[in-house]
């Protein structure tokens, strides 16, 4: 269960894809233009990173080292085929949207990353969590984003949600700002700028949450315990 | 190739021979990895195959419905409930043609009316407005037989997102004041945006996606009317795309 926590914890905050790995940021900043391509695009993502973990660690000791990459990528760009022919199925005009960012998940650095920095050394139920919980923080990044632009790019939240969920979402779409747009957000710049208050918000919190721990153990050696804010890399 | 005469020798002496080929074991290790590989790529390219063979069908559906959307869109009122099968089948080929900004032979439909089978109402002419603001607007005009446009869409473009993509439905309505209107209506001089003494709105920051879009309505309007007998009239080709394409007229 500690484990379980510890994974949890690494792929939604501490080790965050996103917002600490910086990985995959291509499709990050270029598809978070709304919520809906961005919930698009996020949970494509968290499919591929799980399907490619669990067949990752169930094969770790078949394949030889000098191959393992070779491999590693033929499964992943499996898993993204599927996944691009599933949405070109079930969600085919989202998937018109997206484009080639869904191909393109292949060359996602946080995937090839978890395979063989975690699946590769591990079992296959904490590699599909890590898998999970980092495709899991991935999307939620993606979505945040996604959010903030369309909300003050475009003054409005959750349009065109039916084209991911079907017709029962058809009504969600709300404008909050009617007659309002803010360019700057919805171009790539606007991508930039708010996945960089993200990390900086990301750092405050954690900054402060150092500060808090520090002040309620005031005996422990405060200068050999600080938190690096930037994150480690597993 | 070492022979096997040479496996009494001590290896350690033979070492640009060594270098020239590679021993056993490395030999095995690429073999392994080769085969492994070969049988990964196999399972791996099974699980696509397999994906593929249960959504292909789903999947050309959704191209068709999507396709039959995009074309009832700039068909008349009247002829909005029409057959999909029929209105996809009505696909003939016509040549190259500068004025709708196409270089190669394109694709185009027939709606035909109720009961009939060679009774043209409206044609369905995929153009293209080479001048937009960054690259082609591929855009959708639908024509009746008596010149009137029936409606346009955008297909596809790169237009600034909050500026020039209001030339989309979902973004906004401009697109939509096409329909009605025809070559005499509003005049040649009309047929341009209201910055240019003409008829059609531009939007605030944008006046070049418009401007394009505007001319390549026009441009589709006059062709319309010099092709107008090939297009509507009796002539004996047949709505199969494949016949189209051997009996192309210049």
């Amino acid at each position: 269960m500690s484990q379980f926590n510890e994974l949890a914890r690494n792929g939604l905050w501490a080790n965050n894809p996103a917002l600490v790995q910086l990985l995959g940021l291509c499709p990050l900043l270029a598809v978070s233009g709304s919520v809906v391509n961005a919930l698009g695009l996020g949970l494509a993502t968290l499919l591929v990173l799980v399907g490619s973990n669990v067949s990752v660690s169930l094969i770790r000791h078949h394949v030889p080292d000098t191959v393992r990459l070779p491999a590693f990528v033929m499964i992943i760009a499996a898993f993204v085929t599927c996944a691009d022919l599933l949405m070109q199925a079930y969600t085919y005009e989202l998937h018109q949207i997206l484009g080639i960012f869904i191909p393109l998940i292949v060359t996602n650095c946080a995937i090839l990353g978890r395979a063989d920095g975690f699946a590769a050394k591990n079992p296959v139920l904490p590699a599909a969590t890590d898998g999970l919980m980092m495709g899991l923080g991935f999307a939620a990044v993606l979505v945040v984003l996604g959010a903030v632009r369309e909300l003050f790019g475009q003054g409005t939240l959750f349009t065109q949600m039916d084209l991911l969920l079907g017709p029962v979402a058809a009504n969600w779409g709300i404008t909050v700002f009617p007659d309002y747009d803010f360019l700057f957000l919805v171009l790539p710049p606007g991508a930039f700028f708010a996945t960089g208050l993200l990390i900086a918000l990301k750092n405050l919190i954690d900054d402060r949450q150092a500060r808090l721990r520090a002040t309620h153990l005031p005996q422990s050696p405060t200068e050999s315990r600080r938190v690096r804010v930037t994150g480690t890399i597993r | 190739m070492s022979a096997p005469s040479h496996r009494n020798d001590a290896p350690n002496n033979d070492v640009p021979h060594h270098q020239a080929t590679p021993g056993k074991p490395m030999r095995r290790a690429i073999l392994r990895g080769a085969v492994g590989l070969g049988l990964f790529a196999m399972l791996t390219a099974g699980i696509v195959a397999g994906t593929r063979a249960l959504t292909a069908e789903r999947i050309a559906d959704n191209r068709l419905a999507s396709q039959h959307g995009q074309l009832t869109e700039v068909l008349p009122e009247a002829l909005a409930d029409l057959d999909i099968e029929r209105l996809i089948e009505s696909a003939f080929t016509l040549p190259a043609s500068p004025a709708l900004g196409q270089t190669a032979p394109f694709t185009a439909w027939r709606a035909t009316r109720e009961g009939s089978q060679d009774d043209t109402a409206a044609v369905v002419l995929p153009v293209i407005a080479p001048n937009g603001y960054s690259g082609d607007i591929d855009l959708l005009v639908g024509i009746t037989d008596s010149g009137f446009i029936s409606g346009v869409r955008v297909t596809r473009h790169q237009e600034t997102p909050g500026l020039g993509d209001a030339i989309e439905s979902r973004k906004s309505g401009w697109i939509e004041d096409f329909a009605g209107h025809s070559l005499s209506d509003p005049g040649p001089n009309g047929w341009a945006v209201t910055k240019d003494g003409g008829d059609f709105d531009a939007f605030t920051g944008a006046t070049i996606t418009p401007r394009a879009v505007v001319e390549a309505v026009h441009h589709t309007l006059g062709y319309v009317r010099d092709h107008h007998e090939r297009l509507f009239g009796d002539m004996p080709d047949t709505p199969n795309p494949n016949a189209e394409q051997q009996g192309e007229t210049p």
